[in-house]
């Protein structure tokens, strides 16, 4: 905070209050109504509502259907963060190496970050189409008889390369970035000391990039956690039923068509849980980077 | 592959004299055009196909050249009448579209300035305990608190308006957190000089800190644009009503269409074209003010 601030009786609430009240009215009402309703049974009618305690997480965590889901979750996760981060690590840093034409690839490689997941869904569906579509063409060419929206594992391979191309010009972005911000000096005298570009690259660059490399880590996980959303609507194409779904699309899958809210608010509740973990370790990390800087 | 050239590359520099074929530098620029390819190819196809008539695309597949038909084909788009009740046009969600992105720009950044002035210019009682009533809400997306949402804006009245589009997606701390920082960056002689010159808090804010902060009122302006324009979920639950759909919200309807439409060939050019209408004002927002949108993004998660 400043050292030297205003101190007036009034002015900061008034400045706060338009804030405050949409806070209060569209996250903190919204979000205890999800905690309380986790633990209530609603009548499918609407006739009132019974206290079950826990009955809502049991039923959630004991079902097979929520260890399938949680299990494809992890899986996607993975490998949208590990496909996406590695591919715009490994541009980033050629972006940065060459000189003629640096501008026109940094364009190039950033402008999809403008287009939504749902819409990149929509392109997905013609573009991997069982009979007009070009990549299923390239995959029957190789023996892979790929079948969009039927076929469990082959919808699958389809969201994960639709996310990871979504995901891949702000994690280039930021990656570019954070190699431009290692002083000139600290790169020539690396250059100097290990003539060997790639292991130069893992004893230098990789390092200093780490902080950056570690903040991506937890925006990936979050981006395949809850914004491919779009994208998963998408592409299974209106039949969730025997294709993949990620846990955020159950909490809705449940929600609204089940109409299971005591079931889809203790989902709810168990993903806040795993936001807050995750944020509680990236500020974590950040205060530590801030001390050594 | 990539040992080699960077090998190479090293070789290059220790002799800089000789002029061999400078391998590692190909290997680069290849890299990297193929990395711009596969970003461009899948809009570049779909753009193409959009161009063709929905026979040519049935019989023949994806497309990769111009078709005669992308005149036609994108009046279709913005001017037909559509939908369940063939009185929504791509026109009208366009329309439904920017009004969501502005929208949720000027209000997420009128609201998080007010807040954040409060915050980091203001000694008061209540400062710290406002402070992480505000930021708790970073921890959390909509996503996960997305049905008590809707039920509170059913309850208020608001499905299918656009204050019950626009507000709620307000309700997080992405803008006050980056004003904070932007503004605790301020040198603080300005606010000293200021209180000396007898300025209060009012017309220090107007003549002093506003024309200081507006490069970075412009880079959170992108953001924030391309961010409500591309918003999915929230108005696919809040908009039922056709005439309130938004570009990106319409996507859904159109793959519903196309999966359930029978025994006719699919509207794939009209679809194609839907999708390229939806990304087309964000793109061009992106590549144009591309230095301000690169300095929003990577100076606010600092």
């Amino acid at each position: 905070m400043k050292k030297v601030q205003f101190s007036r009786p009034l002015f900061p609430y008034l400045l706060l209050v338009p804030q405050l009240s949409i806070i209060m009215i569209f996250f903190y009402w919204p979000a205890a109504e999800a905690i309380r309703a986790s633990f209530y049974l609603e009548d499918p009618f609407g006739f009132g509502s019974t206290f079950v305690g826990l009955d809502n997480y049991r039923d959630t965590l004991s079902g097979s259907e929520y260890g399938r889901v949680a299990w494809f979750t992890l899986i996607f996760t993975t490998l949208v963060a590990f496909f996406s981060l590695a591919i715009a690590l490994l541009l980033a840093v050629k972006a940065d190496t060459v000189l003629r034409g640096a501008r026109s690839y940094r364009v190039a490689l950033m402008w999809v970050y403008a287009i939504a997941p749902p819409v990149a869904g929509l392109m997905a569906i013609l573009l991997f189409d069982q009979r007009l579509g070009p990549f299923t063409h390239m995959a029957q060419f190789f023996g892979w008889d790929f079948t969009l929206g039927v076929n469990y594992w082959d919808t699958a391979t389809a969201m994960v390369i639709v996310s990871v191309w979504k995901q891949i010009p702000i994690n280039f972005i930021f990656f570019l970035a954070g190699l431009q911000s290692i002083p000139r000096s600290v790169r020539e005298a690396a250059l100097i000391d290990n003539p060997n570009g790639l292991s130069r690259f893992f004893s230098v660059t990789f390092p200093l990039l780490a902080p950056t490399g570690f903040f991506l880590l937890i925006i990936n996980i979050t981006y395949a956690l809850f914004d491919t959303f779009g994208v998963v609507d998408l592409i299974h194409k209106g039949e969730p039923g025997n294709n993949p779904v990620t846990l955020v699309y159950k909490v809705f899958l449940d929600g609204f068509r089940g109409g299971d809210l005591g079931g889809s608010s203790a989902q709810s509740v168990i993903l806040m849980v795993l936001v807050l973990i995750l944020t509680v370790v990236q500020f974590r990390f950040m205060e530590r980077r801030v001390h050594y800087n | 592959m990539a040992d080699i050239q960077t090998n190479s590359a090293a070789s290059t520099v220790r002799r800089p004299r000789s002029k061999p074929i400078r391998w590692g530098l190909i290997g680069n620029h290849a890299i990297l055009i193929t990395g711009s390819l596969f970003m461009l190819l899948p809009v570049l196809l779909a753009f193409f196909t959009s161009t063709h008539t929905d026979v040519t695309i049935h019989k023949e597949g994806v497309q990769f050249f111009f078709g005669s038909e992308g005149g036609s084909n994108y009046h279709d788009a913005m001017f037909k009448k559509g939908g369940f009740s063939q009185n929504v046009d791509g026109a009208r969600m366009m329309v439904n579209s920017l009004i969501l992105g502005l929208g949720f720009a000027v209000g997420k950044i009128i609201i998080s300035m007010m807040a954040a002035y409060a915050i980091v210019y203001f000694r008061f009682r209540f400062g710290t305990f406002a402070f992480w009533i505000i930021f708790t809400t970073l921890l959390l997306p909509l996503e996960v608190r997305i049905l008590p949402s809707y039920e509170v804006v059913q309850s208020l009245g608001m499905l299918n308006t656009y204050s019950g589009l626009i507000i709620p997606l307000i309700a997080s701390a992405t803008g006050t957190f980056f004003f904070r920082q932007f503004f605790r960056s301020v040198p603080e002689e300005l606010l000293e000089a200021a209180r000396i010159d007898g300025a209060g808090p009012f017309k220090f804010f107007v003549d002093i800190l506003f024309p200081l902060s507006q490069t970075m009122i412009a880079a959170i302006f992108i953001i924030m644009f391309v961010f409500g324009w591309n918003q999915y979920l929230w108005p696919t639950l809040m908009t039922t009503d056709e005439s309130m759909f938004t570009l990106v919200r319409g996507v859904k309807q159109i793959m519903q269409a196309w999966v359930g439409g029978g025994n006719d060939i699919p509207e794939y050019s009209g679809a194609m074209a839907l999708a390229i209408l939806a990304m087309a004002p964000p793109i061009a927002i992106v590549i144009f003010f591309q230095n301000w949108f690169v300095k929003g993004l990577t100076e606010s998660d600092k």
